[in-house]
């Protein structure tokens, strides 16, 4: 073994310039003295001018975050005053019609919060809609990601991230609707009792387990209330955290134009402009939930009396990203014609039963949800793309793409409004058992006809597109030709408005690919297959051929008017 | 970093080779198009407009504030005064959102208007360096020689044994979220009723007589036993298994009985589990014309007098019926517990 040499790296000087500086001003010295500590410099000079791309899609992501911030601090000062407790108790608070009830603690408790806690219910309504902000903003930041394919290579981990983000979102939502313990709450309770006791084998047993034994018992209430305060929450931080962490690592995507390549990164710099606009929309986002909070009632849990099995009401509904779940829980008849769904598979030991329609519902479910998150590997599968991308799509690019995930929106519509199949049929006169049928069909059709008519739309918008680059856009002016012939005039754009309209790739069919004993297998096949519905109908970009040729025809400019850009467009064509 | 912008030090956009700039596109990449300068860049009048609107609006956002504390000391709200506490929550809300809004869009407006709104090019540096994965991949395979796992396998096999078996505690610890004596799904089959239990009314307690019961009326019932269950949990986990839906029809309505069920009616009462089958919702309407009973939640839907045979919906199953009589002094009771299990379909019911 050498010995080890005690000469440092760095020299004597950098060390002792630690201690020999000597701020000149107050903030100087503050600044210094952390800086000595932790060491901050590295952290200003990396991220004190980081440049963000702008746009305003880009911006939901942000309200998720910062409605998840409010509905912690809210959620704090729910937790100061409500006590998550099934022990029965008598009210005694001032909403007079419930005096002498025996209720629950939790239930009582949530009722103190509402009527005796100044800003209580200002705060459980904070608390409400900026969790229905929250699983929203998330909802709407996945599809501006999923639709510009900002999921692509290297982003497919943080997409799984932020899928994970949503689940925990619905989690968190769910735990924190069920623990008033009032009918409506009870009554969602019971539906999960049911889907869980639908899983072969162990649903019983699961049951059982969050209960504390039989539905509803006395323990469910504090078991959800530790998931929603502490477990949820502290998964939903910790991957917030690598969430960001990773948007960092990647630097954001941006779309395409002028400017933009796959290399750079064009925006503001996070001091001041990016920094004030972003600090400055978690205020609007908190003044629009507290707006939302002060004036619109919601969940107001005084109506509906403490969880009883036996009383239900008419036309209630479960929070939104809960909709689908029970709209497929209509949806799934019990029986086709006059046969059961259910059955049961003889035993020796007395048999064992399928709850058939229960039991389908989580096809759909799992199909959607399990899709979210490996869609980045289907897709690169699908295409054969193994590039890296920080450009974003254009979703009219992708039709393929674009159909698809209409389809599945479409798909997830008819589920959600299914859980309003009632309300659809009493507000429009209707029967509902007609509605239910209806939006059966739909269910089916639906997501076929979406993709069908979205492709073509995306194909339309295409070649809108290049008509603009080949001819310009309309000018609005009528001319005559000395001929006599009348036409309409038009404009040519910008190179900058141009470049935006033919920088995509537009990739071709790609045939099957041998496996290594030279056969084609069924896998290939099939990805083949999918290939070809993503890219058989396409609409190529304007070619440097085409676009000269157009040029060359355009009788209204001449070279003197064309912008700078394709005149150098004609001279690399002269070389 | 290149700045673009008109004015800036760093005019002009700096496109580098090799990053889309003979990308084969129609035309090439042109760059960031030339800046162009807001009012407030070129007209101080403007610019002092829009200090002045920012400032308004945080003067807004000082009001808001103002108004949430009148909201909160001024707003005397009394004990069941549902008008005043309506009143105060507007005035909290309202007041911190006119607090929130007001910094919020100042801040931004002062974004937009007034600091600098040249976009900045920054390269993006690539995800990782071939001399770093290098340099990493040897120094994990250095690390990996210094513990020596590759060379004495015992420790590497005994030691994924003992990770592998570890964690096991920390699911067993869970067995005991249900600690109830008669743990299983085996209870799942008996409910309060048995011969002879009255039928009474839910939530009163009052006893039944068969001729209170009008043609076409449906009351909900609970066995007169439950209000001995001690225990609020458990006297509601009885409750959820138990609530029946006593219905009086027309004796002419009736669909041909299912053989062995002859005795389970009287005169035209019949009673059935209100637990859906579905997925456990109370179904609590019923409709007289047609003797349907439809559970809200799902909107499965049961005919009465085909034996709660299910005619639309989502449930799989008929409505468990509960054999009914009366007793001595004409109040109704129960022959028998249900027949089967009530509620959702388990895996155990078979």
């Amino acid at each position: 073994m050498s010995t080890q040499s005690l000469e440092s790296k760095y020299t004597e000087e950098q060390y002792s310039e630690v201690d020999q500086y000597q701020p000149a001003t107050r903030t100087g010295k503050i600044a210094n003295y952390v800086d000595t500590r932790v060491g901050g410099t590295g952290m200003v000079r990396e991220f004190g001018r980081k440049v963000f791309p702008d746009h305003w899609t880009f911006m939901f992501g942000e309200v998720a975050l910062y409605s998840f911030v409010i509905t912690v601090i809210s959620g704090a000062f729910l937790t100061f005053w409500f006590d998550p407790s099934m022990a029965s108790t008598r009210y005694d608070g001032s909403y007079v019609p419930l005096q002498g009830v025996e209720m629950s603690t939790a239930y009582a408790t949530a009722l103190e919060l509402s009527f005796d806690v100044r800003g209580g219910l200002f705060m459980r309504q904070l608390h409400h809609w900026g969790a229905l902000m929250f699983v929203m903003a998330m909802a709407i930041h996945m599809l501006r990601v999923f639709f510009t394919g900002a999921f692509r290579k290297p982003r497919e981990l943080n997409w799984v991230v932020g899928c994970t983000l949503l689940l925990a979102g619905l989690g968190a939502g769910f735990t924190g609707y069920s623990l008033p313990d009032e009918v409506l709450s009870g009554n969602g309770l019971r539906i999960i009792d049911g889907m869980l006791k639908a899983i072969p084998v162990v649903g019983t047993y699961i049951s059982f387990f969050l209960f504390g034994g039989e539905f509803p018992g006395d323990e469910v209430i504090p078991r959800l209330y530790s998931l929603h305060i502490f477990i949820i929450p502290a998964v939903i931080l910790i991957l917030i955290a690598v969430h960001l962490f990773m948007v960092v690592t990647h630097k954001h995507t941006q779309y395409p134009g002028p400017g933009r390549t796959e290399r750079n990164v064009v925006g503001y710099p996070i001091g001041p402009v990016y920094a004030a606009k972003a600090g400055g929309f978690f205020f609007v986002v908190f003044g629009i939930l507290a707006l939302l909070g002060g004036t619109f009632q919601i969940n107001a849990l005084w109506n509906y009396g403490p969880y009883d099995p036996s009383p239900v009401q008419a036309g209630t509904q479960p929070d939104w990203y809960i909709g689908w779940f029970d709209g497929l829980l209509r949806l799934m008849p019990g029986y086709i014609g006059d046969i059961p769904l259910e059955f049961v598979i003889p035993t020796p030991w007395g048999g064992n039963s399928v709850a058939t329609p229960v039991l389908v519902t989580f096809l759909p479910i799992t199909a959607l949800l399990l899709g979210l998150f490996v869609w980045p590997w289907v897709e690169a599968w699908i295409t054969g793309d193994k590039k890296e991308h920080h450009i974003l799509d254009r979703p009219r690019n992708v039709p393929g793409r674009t159909a698809f995930g209409m389809a599945m929106m479409i798909w997830y519509f008819v589920m959600w409004a299914a859980a309003s199949s009632d309300l659809i049929a009493t507000h429009f006169s209707l029967s509902f058992n007609d509605v239910l049928i209806w939006l059966r069909v739909l269910f089916f059709a639906g997501p076929i006809l979406t993709f069908i008519i979205t492709k073509r739309i995306c194909l339309a918008l295409q070649r809108k597109d290049r008509e603009i680059v080949l001819h310009g856009n309309e000018a609005g002016v009528i001319e005559m030709l000395p001929h006599g012939e009348f036409r309409e005039k038009h404009t040519r754009v910008s190179d900058y408005e141009l470049y935006t309209l033919v920088s995509y790739e537009s990739p071709e069919v790609t045939s099957a690919r041998p496996n290594s004993r030279g056969k084609v297998g069924l896998l290939e096949k099939s990805r083949v297959r999918l290939n070809r519905t993503f890219f058989e109908d396409r609409v190529a970009p304007v070619s440097r051929e085409e676009y000269l040729e157009a040029l060359s025809h355009d009788d209204h400019g001449t070279a003197a008017e064309l912008p700078a850009g394709s005149v150098a467009a004609i001279e690399s064509k002269k070389h | 970093m290149g700045e673009h912008g008109n004015g800036g030090p760093n005019t002009g956009a700096v496109i580098k080779a090799g990053d889309g700039k003979s990308s084969g596109y129609a035309i090439d990449n042109p760059g960031l198009p030339p800046h162009r300068p807001r009012l407030a860049d070129a007209d101080e009048k403007a610019a002092k407009r829009a200090e002045r609107q920012v400032s308004a609006l945080f003067l807004i956002s000082i009001i808001g504030t103002v108004m949430f504390f009148v909201g909160y000391f001024a707003v005397g709200v009394t004990a069941g005064d549902l008008e005043m506490l309506r009143l105060q929550n507007t005035l909290l809300g309202v007041g911190v959102a006119f607090a929130m809004l007001g910094i919020g869009l100042g801040v931004v407006q002062w974004a937009r208007a007034l600091m600098p709104d040249h976009e900045v090019i920054e390269d993006r540096k690539p995800l990782r360096k071939e001399e770093d994965r290098a340099e990493a991949a040897q120094t994990v395979n250095e690390i990996l020689d210094e513990t020596q796992i590759k060379r004495r396998p015992l420790l590497r096999n005994t030691l994924i044994g003992a990770a592998l078996l570890a964690p096991l505690p920390a699911v067993v610890v869970f067995r005991d979220l249900d600690r109830s004596e008669d743990f299983g799904p085996e209870r799942l089959r008996h409910t309060l009723w048995a011969e002879g239990v009255r039928l009474v009314r839910d939530p009163t307690g009052t006893p039944i007589r068969a001729s209170d019961l009008t043609v076409g009326s449906a009351v909900h019932a609970i066995p007169e036993t439950l209000r001995e269950v001690s225990g609020h949990g458990d006297r509601l986990a009885e409750k959820a298994k138990a609530v029946v839906l006593l219905i009086r029809m027309n004796p002419d309505d009736f669909e041909p009985v299912t053989p062995g069920r002859e005795d389970w009616k009287y005169e035209g009462i019949i009673a059935c589990s209100k637990v859906c089958t579905h997925v456990g919702c109370p179904v609590a309407l019923y409709e007289r014309h047609t003797h349907h009973l439809l559970c809200p939640c799902h909107q499965s839907t049961f005919d009465a007098a085909e034996e709660f045979k299910v005619i639309f919906g989502p449930a799989g199953r008929p409505l468990p019926q509960l054999p009914i009589t009366v007793d001595d002094e004409g109040f109704l009771i129960a022959r028998s517990d249900f027949t089967e299990p009530v509620g959702p379909t388990y895996w155990e019911r078979g």
